[in-house]
Order: C-alpha cells, then sequence, then structure tokens
C-alpha cells in the first residue's frame, strides 16, 4: 500500500473514535462502584450484641508488611468489658500513609475482627490526620459506606450509561 | 562532522557482531572536540520512562558520547526482603517493576515454592499462567502508548490507557487491587476466580484483538512513525545476544528465544501461541514484536479460560500454608499453625536457587539464597530493564538527539526495576 493509503487508515481510527461513547468518568460526581473483593479502608467490627471482635492479640500488627499497624491490649474488667474474651485493643491504630492495602491484617486475624472496607477516597490534607484510630475504624464508623459497592450478584459491574463498557 | 551528512547516512550496525565497548558499555566517551556541548537528559525527563539520567554529549544536534547513569530510584528493595519473612515478603516483590508486577511476584514465588519443594494444584497453575499474560498485555498497553506521547501522537495514549483500565478491571475483580495484588502465594494463588470473571475475561478476549487492529492501522501504516522507528537503534542478533538483551528487545532482532517455551513454567507448555519475532532488530521491530504478542497474550487467556481444570486453587500443606479461615474456629492444631506462620513464618533449609519467568521485559530472575532461617538470607533479582539500558549508548551514538528518545522508549526499560 502507498503511505497515503496507509495514514488514511490512521486519520479514520481517530476519526471514528469522535463517534464512540467517552469512557470518561466525571471521578467525584460520579463514584465507580468496585468490585466486592476490592481493598481499601479498614474496617473494626463488631459482635451483635455491641462488644468488639478484637481481642488485641496483636497479629495483624506481627502480619503486616510495612508495620503500620500498632495495637496495645488491656485487660476486660467486669464493669469496663469491650471484647467478650480476656483482653481487648485499648489503642489500635493503623497508619494510612504507611499501609499498602495488601490484606495481610485480614488475613492474619483469627477472628474476622479486621477487614478490608471499599473507601478508596483517603487523602488528607495533613500526615497525622492519616493514622486512624480504633474510633475511626470501629464499625459503624463516623463516614461508613462512602463508596458504592457493585452488586454482588450476578457480580459483573452491570453494564451502565456512564461506566465502564 | 555536520548534522546534514547524518540525516542521510545508511542504515548500518553500529558495531561489528559480538563486539561489546568493554568494560562499561552503557557509556561512550566523545571525541575530543571544541564544538561539544554536554547536556543532562534526565533524571527527570518525561520521555525517559522514570528517572534515567543520560549524560548526553552533543555536537550540534548529534549525539557523539553517552553515559547512562542510573540509580535514581534504588529503594532497597533486595534488602527489604532479607528484613522480612518469606510470606510477608510477596507484597514487595510487584513494587519493583510496577509495570509488570504479576510477573515479578511469579519469579519471587516460584522460587521460594522450589526451595520448600511444595507442589502447586493444577488450577493454580491456570490461573497464574492467566493472569500472567493479562499483566504482559497491561504492560505493552503501557509501553506502546508512552511511545506514541514521546514522538507527540497522544491519541494512542488515550486509547492505549482505557484497555489497559480494562486489564485492571479483571485484576481488581479477582485480586481486590487494580496492581500489586499479592495474589500467587506460596502452594497456589490466595483465592478462587469469582463468578462472573469468565464472562467479563470472554468479552475482553473478543475487543482486544479488535483495539490492537486500530493500535497497528494508526502505527504501523503512519509514514511520519515509520521514518522515526525505522532503522534506529539497530542491533543484531549476535550483539543482542551478547549485551545479554531478552524478551522482546532480543526477539526483534530475530533470536527466537522466550523462557515459556525454553523452559515452560506455570502451564505454558499446554498453551498453544507463536513466538513473535523480527528481522532487522531497529525500534520499530521492537515496537511491532511487542504490539503481535499481545495477540498471542490473547490467544494464551483465550486457552486458559476454556480449558481451565477444576479443582484446588491452594497446596494441602499446613507447614507452609495459612490454613483454610473456617479450620480456625474448629481446629486448635489449625490456629496454633496460622499463629506460627503469620508471627515466624516457616523455615527454609539451607539452599540456593535461581528461578526466572518471562517478563514482559523479558527474563526476570530470582536468586534465593537461604541461610536456614525464616528471612531471605541474600535475594537478587535479575532485572531485564537494568540489562537492556546498557545498549542505549552503543544503540544511539552518532544519531540525533530526538533519536536518543526512540532508542530509549523502545527498550522499554522500567526504572523502578533497574534500580530497585
Amino acid at each position: 500500500m502507498s503511505p497515503v493509503t496507509d495514514n488514511l487508515k490512521g486519520f479514520s481510527v481517530t476519526f471514528r473514535h469522535l463517534f464512540r461513547k467517552p469512557v470518561t468518568q466525571q471521578f467525584p460526581e460520579y463514584k465507580r462502584p468496585v468490585y466486592p473483593r476490592f481493598r481499601g479502608r479498614h474496617r473494626l467490627h463488631r459482635h451483635e450484641n455491641g462488644l468488639e471482635k478484637c481481642v488485641g492479640c496483636s497479629l495483624c500488627a506481627a502480619a503486616c508488611p510495612a508495620d503500620c499497624i500498632r495495637v496495645v491490649a488491656a485487660e476486660n474488667t467486669p464493669e469496663e468489658r469491650y471484647s467478650p474474651g480476656e483482653r481487648y485493643a485499648r489503642i489500635y491504630e493503623i497508619n494510612m500513609s504507611r499501609c499498602i492495602f495488601c490484606g495481610y491484617c485480614e488475613l492474619a486475624c483469627p477472628f474476622d475482627a479486621i477487614t478490608l472496607g471499599h473507601d478508596y477516597e483517603l487523602a488528607e490534607m495533613s500526615r497525622d490526620a492519616l493514622v486512624y484510630t480504633k474510633q475511626m475504624l470501629l464499625e459503624p464508623g463516623p463516614e461508613a459506606r462512602r463508596t458504592p459497592v457493585a452488586p454482588v450478584d450476578p457480580y459483573d459491574i452491570p453494564a451502565q450509561e456512564d461506566g465502564p463498557a | 562532522m555536520s548534522a546534514t551528512e547524518h540525516a542521510s547516512a545508511p542504515v548500518v550496525p553500529l558495531w561489528q557482531p559480538a563486539q561489546v565497548p568493554s568494560p562499561t558499555p552503557s557509556k561512550i566517551d566523545p571525541p575530543e572536540g571544541e564544538d561539544l556541548i554536554t547536556v543532562n537528559f534526565g533524571p527527570n525527563h518525561p520521555s525517559t520512562h522514570g528517572v534515567l539520567r543520560l549524560i548526553v554529549t552533543l555536537d550540534g544536534e548529534v549525539v557523539v558520547g553517552l553515559d547512562a547513569d542510573i540509580g535514581y530510584v534504588h529503594t532497597g528493595f533486595e534488602k527489604n526482603f532479607e528484613q522480612k519473612t518469606y510470606w510477608k515478603g510477596i507484597p514487595y516483590a510487584p513494587r519493583m517493576d510496577y509495570l509488570a508486577f504479576f510477573a515479578n511476584e511469579l519469579a519471587y514465588v516460584g522460587a521460594v515454592e522450589r526451595l520448600i519443594e511444595i507442589e502447586v494444584p493444577e488450577r493454580a497453575q491456570w490461573i497464574r499462567t492467566l493472569f500472567a499474560e493479562l499483566n504482559r498485555i497491561h504492560s505493552h498497553l503501557i509501553f506502546l502508548g508512552t511511545s506514541g506521547v514521546e514522538l507527540g501522537a497522544i491519541s494512542l495514549f488515550f486509547y492505549c490507557l482505557r484497555e489497559r483500565d480494562r486489564v485492571l478491571d479483571l485484576f481488581e475483580m479477582v485480586t481486590g487491587v487494580r496492581m500489586h495484588d499479592r495474589y500467587p502465594q506460596f502452594g497456589g494463588v490466595a483465592e478462587d476466580l469469582p463468578r462472573g470473571f469468565y464472562a467479563e475475561a470472554k468479552r475482553f478476549c473478543h475487543d482486544v484483538p479488535l483495539r490492537i487492529d486500530e493500535y497497528l492501522d494508526l502505527v504501523a501504516g503512519n509514514s511520519v512513525w515509520r521514518d522515526r522507528y525505522r532503522g534506529i537503534g539497530t542491533i543484531d542478533a549476535a550483539t543482542a545476544i551478547a549485551m545479554g538483551l531478552s524478551g522482546p528487545n532480543l526477539r526483534a532482532s530475530g533470536v527466537p528465544f522466550d523462557l515459556r517455551r525454553a523452559e515452560p513454567y506455570l502451564a505454558y507448555d499446554k498453551m498453544d501461541f507463536d513466538i513473535v519475532t523480527g528481522e532487522r532488530g531497529d525500534a520499530f521491530d521492537r515496537l511491532m514484536c511487542r504490539t503481535k504478542e499481545m495477540y498471542e497474550s490473547v490467544k494464551i487467556i483465550d486457552q486458559c479460560l476454556e480449558g481451565m481444570p477444576s479443582g484446588p486453587v491452594m497446596a494441602d500443606d499446613r507447614k507452609h500454608v495459612l490454613p483454610p479461615r473456617h479450620e480456625l474456629q474448629t481446629s486448635m492444631e489449625s490456629l496454633i499453625h496460622h499463629f506460627k506462620l503469620v508471627t515466624e513464618g516457616f523455615r527454609v533449609k539451607a539452599n540456593q536457587i535461581y528461578y526466572t519467568v518471562e517478563s514482559p521485559r523479558g527474563e526476570f530472575g530470582c536468586f534465593l539464597v537461604s541461610d536456614g532461617g525464616p528471612k531471605p538470607w541474600r535475594i537478587h533479582f535479575r532485572a531485564p530493564s537494568f540489562v537492556s539500558l546498557q545498549s542505549t549508548a552503543m544503540m544511539a551514538v552518532n544519531r540525533y538527539i530526538a533519536d536518543l528518545i526512540v532508542v530509549v522508549g523502545s527498550l522499554d526499560g522500567v526504572m523502578g526495576e533497574a534500580d530497585r
């Protein structure tokens, strides 16, 4: 083929894209649903009776490859009971500026007390604000469920008007 | 020597076969001259693919001396591995070559698996093969897109990153994150494929070859593109082997060497695919080699989806693999194993191993020495970018500085991997 037709073939590709629907997502207004397995901001869970699942065993801190979890355990007393076991996490901090979201804490926790949620908007104006305390992580958190999650069943992201095709 | 003389220079290999400038091939000293100027190209130049610093000596517009300087993103990965137990090293591996993250994990996980002699189930092998090829498409798409940006063609970049996002969607669906997934674990993969993955991946396999056709329409026939890429950075087969090139860089010179075929690992021996080779070994061939390799990757993904065997995705080995979650509530023994594995890790008997995979950039190897403890005694990675970047100087010298950008781009170095 001659260079002219070859070049025209290239132009036709860009020209055809004029008539295709853009894949751009207007992010702050439109939040892309994440898949159910998405690993985002951590959550600390409670039992149905309100007690915390975490017993302060520090296994998550031991598993963390980035060393971003700090747990200080204390004894439960009959007057002040936080968790069903003997001990509870008096301090539970996650340094989100170090966290690599590998989910090893979730794998390590023998009580399913910590899971990685679906929130991904974690930017802050100061580094100190990225050290998440137990109060921020415990469910129900102050800003729980900011991120839409794709339906688990049928699990595919349904074809959306403005979503990924 | 004036610039116009070079414009009409014939395309010839700059070095005789297998004659490598020794001892530092990444450095070529400029000749003595008065009108030479030395320019720092990088480390923060958008077309150096990261932080590659090239100290270029110019005679007019022509490069006469070049010194490739690396080390700007040296993060001490190999030393970091020595501080972690084997299991905790897995999330570190993909962060070296951030475009070929899955291949890095495979090399590390594969090396450790061979040391602890663990049997990986068939299904896990196939899943790994599938994702290794998805990762290859991801890396090659970034390469193709950025090589467009370097020449000022921005549409190709947008088109490529659009398809790359679909690869990352598939990764997110299965592994939970879009990159750096720690999905391969010792003895298998972390989780089984979710429902709906088959349909989504099938749609991907259908669409992507059509998109690659479009890229080729844009690139292969474009006369400007061809003029910029043809005959630039030519390296013949013997020199390429002598310089240690691997992967598409080597195959573009006509050497059909591919670790997936030469030393089949995972499930590659059951896959039907072609090895794409070039003829001339110039930048254009390297580009076409990578682009056409994406067709082959799609073929492999399709075969993986169709022939995926059923069965477990994790080996049944309580000494090295975390026990299943439901057993933690019922079995004291499992709970003890769980605590032991997470806190201390497993011990690996004193041994050493070199294990390689075909990363999108070439032969990515992991050399691991164990002293019998729970942490690697020494770990070293053979980074294909590091090796391929040393031929930058011999490819770029006596060419225009604009061609230097094409040379660096076509070698497809990722500095995170070269520096580690």
